[in-house]
């Protein structure tokens, strides 16, 4: 199963985004390789999707860009979180934990009452 | 970073987002490679994941937020190649905006530097002006044309002056420059020690005046210059605080000169040398000046109010004082009953800081009214630009319709189209605004005359550059947003369906330009009645009757430089003059005169006739030589003109006019022999004067009065007379030729003499300048109104014939007579034609009551004038779509058939 963008909630992807780039520096395709890797390939984010968000994220200077080298030699654009990127995730994802929470407890519910 | 930091950096932004794009994409094969798949499936594969390269760098440029601005630029560079690729469409339409937002400008400029801006002064909206409210009772000599106050007046302000901070008093004059032989003047100013001070003009050279300068009597007085004078005169020399300057015959030294963009306080004109109040005495013949009297009105007064006093609270303060003012300053010569009124007099106080000014009191309304009539001149360029661009929006109906097939949104395409219209009101802006500079500058060369030189500050400011681009914009949005939202409406399909077929696209289309077609007809309509109406109303001040005949007529005015001369050798040198001039080849006759009709002089008594218990009257008095009759032309109606008899020491007699004859002796007695009195100074006897002649009605003042009784005097029975005569000339020869004879003649007898010359006609032209100058411009602007109006219907009813060939082709092809094609064609534009000219006519009523004063001699909305404006429109316009009517007529059938 896949998420193409439209099936992500508003503002997911974005969150995602800032998520992977927290844990240090990175280029684009790593970050569309990592997200598909943690989820267990649930969440496949097209590269017609991930560049305007990371272009969108850099021009609300969440994300900060700059040209490095790979370990295999190559030029790539990486991102890094600001300091408002930073403080952007964690509010973000504060608010993420107790939606799918309250969304657990209610679909928990319906299931067949309290167990 | 801003956005055009930005978009200065949109090539090197391109390339990395090339860059990053690619680096995925490569790394995707990469992996999918090393999957196992070859490179060819693997790219292929990546193709199909990533989706399409121009489009996610699309949305990578849209996540950027620099997209519209590279839409706006790709519109400008698409709207230019429009337009280069069309010259004749752009030429029209800058021309005439630029003609319709330039002549507004030109307006504007005026009305801004007439009106609206303040003075050239520190602190400006400080100032405020104190006057008498009109109406209030002021009688006595007034000698300039700022005489508000009289001295005594002025001292006690000075000393009831609690709201302002310091006060300025001004006088205007000219001073003569020249040592002998004819007069050269430079405009002057008497002006308080204070004025500059409180101004706050520090002088560029030298100092300017303090309170020392102007104490009463002073003997020698200085002279502050200002800056265009000390460049024009004196050369620009830094030193010119050790020379002298020559004024009225007396040497004053230069102790200043003011900086430069300082004109004074009186909007249209400027000063350029200013002398102390108190040098008043040192200039007068009479060695009293005009301090002395309490019926000499000299002075205006403003004043800078203190930060707690608004103008309102002041205005109460000087109400109050007034009563003390006025007590402390009445004149010993009033009656009773003039003591009365004078004691009643109010004060007022109002805003100052656009200074006073006798052009804005004069030039307003006119101002005003030129500026509505360019505004509908630009209405109607806008509707006709509006109408081409309908027109050529149909034409480019299908490329509109691909555009917006292939995704193009309507804001988008509405967007490019204004773009459009925005390349064409900005070129048009640009233009005008250039236009203006030229226009206005002529307007003011227009308006001023060798006596009353006119200036007027007309460097652009925020007001002038606020209101072209305000212009510019709405003109823009007014001809570009019909078109652009009409061409957009039709739907893609229909358009593409219809598109080269020649078919007419629904009746709607042509109600826009109908109804556009009517706005201009009865704007123009408007304005073409007021262009007849104020030629009209120049035709019939010209052609009124003066009451004598202007032509050949040049007055000279002497004045002898010697000093005080006794009544006796005064009045002989007089003769003696009169008789050389006499003499002179080509002089038919000449005459002594106090002051010739309408140059501005008035002097005005209560009358009434002797031993009769009447009401006193007010009558216009002059004084009046030996033949003066014969020589201006204007017949003895009974009786005689003064002769050698009339001296001093006879009895005191009186030529009078007709309508002086009507209101104060009846038109039943013989006037003749009659005796009449006029009201004389307090303490004095009321003058006694007996009727020896009756002449036919002249004007006094102005063209546009009635006839007004007048009284003629002999100069010679004058008590106080001035310091050389005046005199009119009429000869056959031309003026300029009367005038060096004049001259010489002068300079051989007396070259020390102070000499001015005049030519009646001219300056009963000059009293006309208004009414030329809205004779001219109303005219000019009428006329473009109905010329744009007129290629407007021409325009609209060839395309309309050109959108019906088909129709007409039928009709023809099926046995129509030609004649009725031409009327089917010339129906449609009579009915558009007298729609507008209604419309036209109810504007027409409504815009005329604004404009009667500024008319003589006929109603703004005389019916005659109003159904000839129609009459001229409608035969223009009936001939200008009787040429695509006539085309229509002579399509070949088989010719507009074929092309279906």
């Amino acid at each position: 199963m896949t998420f193409p963008k439209s099936d992500l909630p508003q503002g997911t992807l974005d969150l995602l985004i800032l998520k992977t780039v927290a844990l240090g520096p990175v280029h684009g395709y790593a970050i569309a390789q990592r997200l598909q890797q943690i989820s267990r390939d649930v969440v496949q984010v097209p590269g017609g999707s991930l560049y305007p968000a990371l272009h969108r994220l850099e021009n609300r200077k969440l994300l900060a860009a700059e040209w490095r080298q790979t370990e295999t030699g190559r030029e790539a654009k990486f991102y890094r979180l600001t300091r408002s990127g930073r403080a952007h995730l964690q509010t973000g994802s504060a608010s993420w934990q107790r939606l799918s929470e309250a969304v657990g407890l209610i679909l928990g519910m319906a299931e067949g009452g309290p167990r | 970073m801003t956005w055009w930091g930005r978009r200065s950096r949109r090539r090197e932004q391109e390339r990395d987002l090339e860059k990053e794009l690619r680096f995925h994409i490569e790394q995707r094969v990469a992996d999918f490679i090393r999957l196992g798949l070859g490179e060819e499936e693997a790219r292929r594969k990546v193709r199909q994941e990533f989706g399409g390269m121009d489009q996610v760098k699309e949305d990578c440029r849209d996540a950027r937020g620099t997209r519209w601005l590279d839409s706006i630029w790709k519109d400008l560079r698409f709207g230019a190649r429009q337009l280069r690729l069309n010259p004749g469409f752009t030429a029209v339409a800058v021309a005439s905006l630029a003609l319709g937002i330039g002549a507004n400008t030109a307006i504007f400029e005026l009305v801004n530097a007439v009106r609206l801006r303040a003075l050239p002064v520190a602190d400006a909206d400080q100032l405020a002006y104190i006057d008498f409210p009109s109406g209030s009772m002021r009688s006595g000599v007034i000698t300039t044309r700022s005489g508000r106050f009289t001295y005594a007046q002025w001292e006690q302000l000075q000393s009831s002056a609690e709201p302002f901070s310091g006060l300025i008093a001004w006088s205007a004059t000219r001073f003569n420059l020249a040592s002998g032989g004819e007069a050269r003047y430079a405009e002057g100013l008497y002006v308080n020690g204070t004025f500059f001070r409180v101004l706050g003009i520090s002088p560029l050279i030298g100092r300017t005046f303090t309170a020392a300068d102007d104490e009463p009597g002073c003997e020698s007085p200085g002279v502050v210059i200002s800056h265009a004078f000390w460049q024009s005169e004196l050369g620009g020399d830094p030193n010119v605080t050790a020379r002298t300057l020559t004024l009225d015959r007396r040497t004053l030294p230069i102790i200043g000169v003011t900086p430069t963009g300082f004109f004074g306080v009186e909007v249209g004109h400027q000063y350029e040398v200013a002398v102390p109040i108190c040098a008043d005495k040192f200039f007068a013949g009479d060695e009293q000046g005009r301090a002395a009297s309490r019926r000499s009105w000299w002075i205006s007064v403003m004043g800078r109010l203190k930060p707690d006093w608004p103008v309102s609270r002041a205005d109460g303060y000087i109400k109050a004082q007034a009563p003390l003012i006025m007590e402390a300053t009445l004149p010993p010569s009033y009656r009773p009953d003039q003591v009365k009124r004078y004691l009643a007099n109010k004060l007022e106080i109002t805003r100052g800081s656009t200074g006073v000014s006798d052009l804005r009191r004069e030039y307003q309304d006119p101002l005003m009214l030129l500026l509505s009539i360019t505004g509908v001149v630009l209405l109607i360029a806008c509707a006709n630009l509006a109408n081409l661009l309908l027109a050529r929006a149909s034409v480019r109906e299908r490329e509109i319709a691909v555009r917006q097939a292939i995704g193009a949104s309507r804001t988008r395409v509405i967007t490019q189209l204004l773009v459009e219209s925005l390349l064409l009101s900005f070129v048009g802006t640009i233009l005008g605004a250039l236009l203006a500079r030229v226009l206005s500058r002529s307007l003011v060369a227009f308006l001023a005359t060798e006596n009353d030189r006119l200036f007027v500050g007309l460097s652009i400011d925020w007001r002038v550059l606020g209101f072209t681009s305000l212009v510019g914009m709405l003109a823009c949005v007014l001809f570009g947003l019909l078109p652009a939202l009409r061409a957009t409406r039709v739907s893609p399909a229909s358009a593409m369906r219809a598109g080269g077929r020649g078919l007419t696209a629904g009746r709607e289309r042509f109600t826009a330009q109908r109804a556009l077609m009517v706005a201009q007809v009865a704007l123009s309509l408007v304005l073409l009645t007021g262009a007849l109406v104020f030629t009209g109303s120049l035709r019939n001040l010209l052609r009124v009757d003066t009451g004598f005949r202007a032509d050949g007529l040049v007055m000279m005015d002497v004045t002898w430089q010697d000093g005080q001369l006794a009544r006796e050798r005064s009045f002989a040198r007089a003769d003696n003059l009169l008789e050389q001039v006499r003499e002179l080849p080509g002089v038919a006759s000449a005459a002594e005169v106090g002051w010739t009709p309408m140059s501005g002089a008035e002097w005005s008594e209560m009358v009434w006739p002797d031993g009769v218990n009447a009401e006193h009257q007010p009558s216009y008095f002059n004084r009046v030589g030996a033949g003066y009759f014969m020589t201006m032309g204007t017949p003895l109606l009974a009786g005689r003109e003064f002769d050698a008899r009339d001296t001093a020491a006879a009895t005191k007699v009186a030529i009078v006019n007709d309508a002086f004859v009507k209101r104060f002796l009846g038109e039943r007695s013989n006037p003749i022999g009659r005796l009449f009195r006029f009201e004389g100074r307090a303490g004095q006897a009321d003058p006694v004067f007996q009727v020896v002649g009756v002449v036919r009605n002249t004007k006094y003042l102005t063209l546009r009065e009635q006839f007004p009784p007048i009284a003629f005097l002999p100069v010679r029975q004058d008590e106080n007379p001035r310091g050389g005569p005046t005199l009119v000339v009429r000869s056959a020869l031309p003026q300029d030729e009367v005038i060096r004879a004049v001259k010489s003649l002068m300079s051989s007898h007396n070259p020390d003499a102070r000499l001015g010359f005049q030519v009646i006609s001219r300056q009963i032209e000059r009293s006309l300048m208004r009414d030329r100058l809205m004779a001219n411009l109303a005219g000019a602007f009428g006329l473009l109104a109905a010329l744009l109006a007129t290629l407007g219907l021409y325009g609209v009813i060839a395309y309309i014939v050109a959108r019906r060939r088909n129709e007409i082709g039928v009709r023809i092809a099926l046995g129509a007579d030609r004649r009725r094609v031409v009327w089917l064609v010339l129906r449609e534009s009579a009915l558009l034609l007298s729609i507008g000219l209604g419309l036209g006519v109810a504007l027409t009523i409504y815009a005329a009551r604004t404009v009667e004063t500024l008319v003589y001699g006929l109603k703004p909305a005389d019916p005659v004038v109003l159904s000839s404006a129609m009459g001229l429109l409608a035969v223009v316009a009936m001939a200008a779509s009787y040429v695509p009517a006539r085309s229509a007529s002579r399509l070949d059938p088989m010719q507009a058939l074929r092309q279906e």
